[in-house]
């Protein structure tokens, strides 16, 4: 038999998994990481569990991590995108697992962009 | 973790359009690909658009999948899950979209009106695990109301928030709930009514194989209110998929300590248990319901007593039906205030509404009470298909009435809609077009209570059939004016002589389509003429020999064997043969035969 608080615990435990359901997009930041062929075989899998893991344990509500295709650029992925509202779009390249921690540690909680894994660098 | 969750339908209209086998392919196909730990496929209950059905939403993008076939699940898995891509071609439409653009659920034209509170969880959690219904906040209203709670309070909350019984009749559900708790006596009981009978509603179904927890919660909730213990769940054995979903959830409910003894270690006791019913409509009736429940012939008694008083086993019983509960546990949680600011004065909150016959976007809809006829039929429903004509609603089954469409706008709420001389009834809302006979609309419902009157009550038992044998004297051709006179008393006579209310309600589809549709009686009466070409005893099929070319399809595929004619000549059919069944219309292929509204 479960108490009250086993109940509780089930619920924020099972929130965290299904938060992927909903679709408020008024004021999410979206975080898009390219993950056609090219993005998957330069390491895009284990950034976007990253960046799913992430977002999850820091219970950011209004961050959704969404895959897209290949973005064109296949030399530099794997590519993530930060898609905030009113501001403009900022693309990272080569990003990895570590960068990707990086990323939503000081970009999307602490609103600094990571300058050094931006994609302008590589021009 | 899952990264991505495949939600597929597994309500009954998209479960008999095979979505079992397509979330079997899923399964497959993302095993083919490595996927299974990144990606769920959950098996929801009903999304609401049937007529879109199979459904299949993907998240975290919301891609929102339409008619979706086993074939296409193979390209899903591969682009979607795999690549990431929006399958494009798959994506739902509405009319004036821009080709393929993404659009989740809730910005489609369908369910953009609707507020979702008794199906705030279909189509979005696995109804057969309780930790999803958990994770949406489910079990915090009982929680709530054994923690923080009194009985009483409980049901001030529902006076308060001014919630009617969903099933029909619209009795406020707190004053019931009142009544059964202040009835003398050690035992009482809680039952469900989910003896859905109503051809063309289905809400009840939905919510039960979509969200069955809900229900058991409600109910539990009731148990502590009202003072009792057991509840039941009445349900028709003809609904397999929700009996077992409502069979695991009673099972999960029940490891998880949510049903049983001393409910979360508080003290309270609950058990639900579930009795089939063998699909009689009259066991809709709460009386007959609860001698079926009592192992007796479904059979209605007079009341007073009422099962508040004298119910299930002679003690006091709170029945309320399924949708009623299923707004049940948001009322506690969010508070009456909040459910009594949407819908009217009269008629508060929201009302699911099953949208089915000549629509084109056939399926569950919730809307606020008083929301006007013309916006569920022509906005969320999308409209009447091939560009044809609105011409009635039917509302509340075969106790209801036809509304038509001078008043089309109409808000729907429980006075508005007996004023005019329809009802709410469960919530069934079957549009017709231009190309419906209303006559023949009543003799279908006539057929019907007929068919389910259970024989008690003379007037419903032989006045029905009577009933019914003067509108095939219509339909006939056959009638005179004064046989018009003779239903129309005969109708008051059922309603003012029978028990229960079957019979009351059984000449209401005849009474309101007199009223609003007098002339196409008359033009059957008089003129002997079915106006929509319906009636087969009035219509004639011809063929236009400038049109035919004397191909014999028309002849090879007549079951009557009533077509004549030679190869390359115009055939003729012969009328005394022919049995109207339309087989050589729609094979025509040069459009030469038709109908004729026709004299006789």
């Amino acid at each position: 038999m479960k108490t009250i608080a086993d109940i509780q615990a089930i619920r924020d435990k099972m929130k965290s998994q299904i938060v992927v359901r909903d679709k408020d997009t008024s004021d999410e930041i979206r975080v898009i990481v390219g993950m056609a062929t090219c993005g998957i075989s330069a390491g895009a899998r284990p950034v976007f569990n990253t960046l799913m893991d992430e977002v999850a344990n820091r219970q950011l509500k209004n961050v959704k991590v969404v895959r897209t295709g290949c973005l064109g650029m296949c030399t530099l992925e794997p590519i993530v995108e930060v898609l905030e509202p009113g501001k403009e779009k900022v693309t990272y390249c080569r990003v990895t697992p570590a960068k990707a921690k990086e990323i939503i540690d000081r970009h999307i909680v602490g609103g600094n962009i990571c300058t050094q894994y931006l994609i302008n660098n590589e021009e | 973790m899952f990264r991505s969750h495949v939600l597929v339908c597994g309500g009954t209209g998209c479960h008999s359009n095979r979505s079992e086998e397509i979330i079997k392919q899923f399964n497959r196909q993302i095993q083919a690909c490595g996927l299974e730990k990144d990606v769920q496929v959950v098996q929801t209950g009903c999304f609401g658009l049937c007529a879109a059905g199979p459904v299949v939403i993907i998240y975290p993008e919301g891609a929102f999948y339409s008619h979706v076939k086993i074939e296409d699940v193979e390209e899903l898995v591969s682009e979607h899950l795999v690549k990431g891509r929006i399958v494009e071609r798959l994506l739902h439409k509405d009319e004036e979209d821009e080709p393929n653009k993404l659009k989740a659920l809730s910005e489609t034209n369908f369910y953009k009106k609707q507020t979702r509170v008794a199906l705030r969880n279909c189509g979005v959690i696995n109804p057969e695990n309780i930790d999803e219904y958990i994770a949406y906040d489910g079990y915090q209203a009982l929680i709530k109301a054994l923690t923080e709670m009194t009985p009483q309070g409980v049901i001030d909350e529902l006076l308060k928030s001014g919630l009617r019984g969903r099933g029909g009749a619209g009795f406020p559900t707190g004053r019931k709930w009142q009544f059964t708790k202040d009835a003398p006596g050690d035992i009482k009981y809680v039952a469900c009514n989910a003896d859905e009978g109503d051809p063309g509603a289905f809400m009840d179904r939905s919510v039960l194989e979509g969200d069955p927890h809900a229900v058991l919660e409600a109910m539990t909730i009731a148990g502590y209110a009202v003072g009792a213990q057991q509840g039941y769940i009445y349900i028709r054995a003809e609904y397999p998929i929700a009996v077992e979903r409502l069979r695991v959830a009673i099972g999960q409910a029940r490891e998880y300590g949510l049903l049983g003894k001393n409910i979360l270690g508080t003290g309270f006791n609950f058990d639900i248990d579930i009795r089939l019913g063998a699909g009689a409509f009259v066991c809709g009736e709460e009386t007959a319901l609860m001698t079926s429940i009592e192992g007796h012939r479904g059979e209605p008694r007079p009341r007073p007593p009422f099962p508040a008083v004298k119910g299930l086993f002679g003690k006091p019983t709170l029945l309320n039906n399924v949708e009623t509960y299923a707004n049940i546990a948001q009322i506690i949680l969010k508070g009456a205030d909040w459910f009594a600011q949407m819908g009217t004065e009269k008629s508060k909150g929201i009302k699911v509404f099953a949208l089915g016959g000549k629509i084109n976007n056939t399926g569950l809809v919730e809307i606020p009470m008083g929301t006007p006829l013309r916006q569920v039929i022509e906005d969320i429903g999308g409209g009447i298909p091939n560009g044809k004509k609105f011409k009635a609603a039917q509302t509340g089954g075969p106790s209801g009435g036809c509304i038509p469409a001078e008043l089309i706008d109409i808000p729907i709420e429980y006075e508005s809609l007996l004023s005019i001389g329809s009802m709410m009834g469960s919530g069934g809302l079957i549009v017709m077009d231009e190309e419906k006979c209303m006559v023949d609309i009543a003799k279908f419902f006539l057929e019907f209570t007929v068919d389910e009157s259970c024989g008690k009550c003379t007037a419903c038992r032989i006045g029905t059939k009577r009933l019914y044998e003067m509108l095939c004297k219509v339909t006939d051709g056959k009638a005179t004016m004064e046989d018009l006179d003779k239903m129309e008393q005969l109708c008051y006579y059922i309603k003012e002589n029978s028990l229960c209310g079957l019979g009351q309600s059984a000449p209401n589809p005849v009474l309101s389509t007199l009223k609003y549709f007098r002339d196409e009686y008359v033009a059957h009466v008089r003129d002997k003429i079915c106006p929509a070409g319906v009636c087969k005893s009035l219509i004639r099929y011809k063929i236009d020999p400038t049109k035919c070319v004397g191909c014999t399809l028309c002849a090879r595929n007549c079951p009557a064997n009533a077509i004549r004619g030679t190869v390359k000549q115009p055939h003729v059919i012969d009328n005394d043969l022919c049995v109207k069944c339309g087989a050589c219309e729609s094979r025509c292929k040069f459009k030469a035969i038709y109908k004729e509204g026709g004299k006789k």
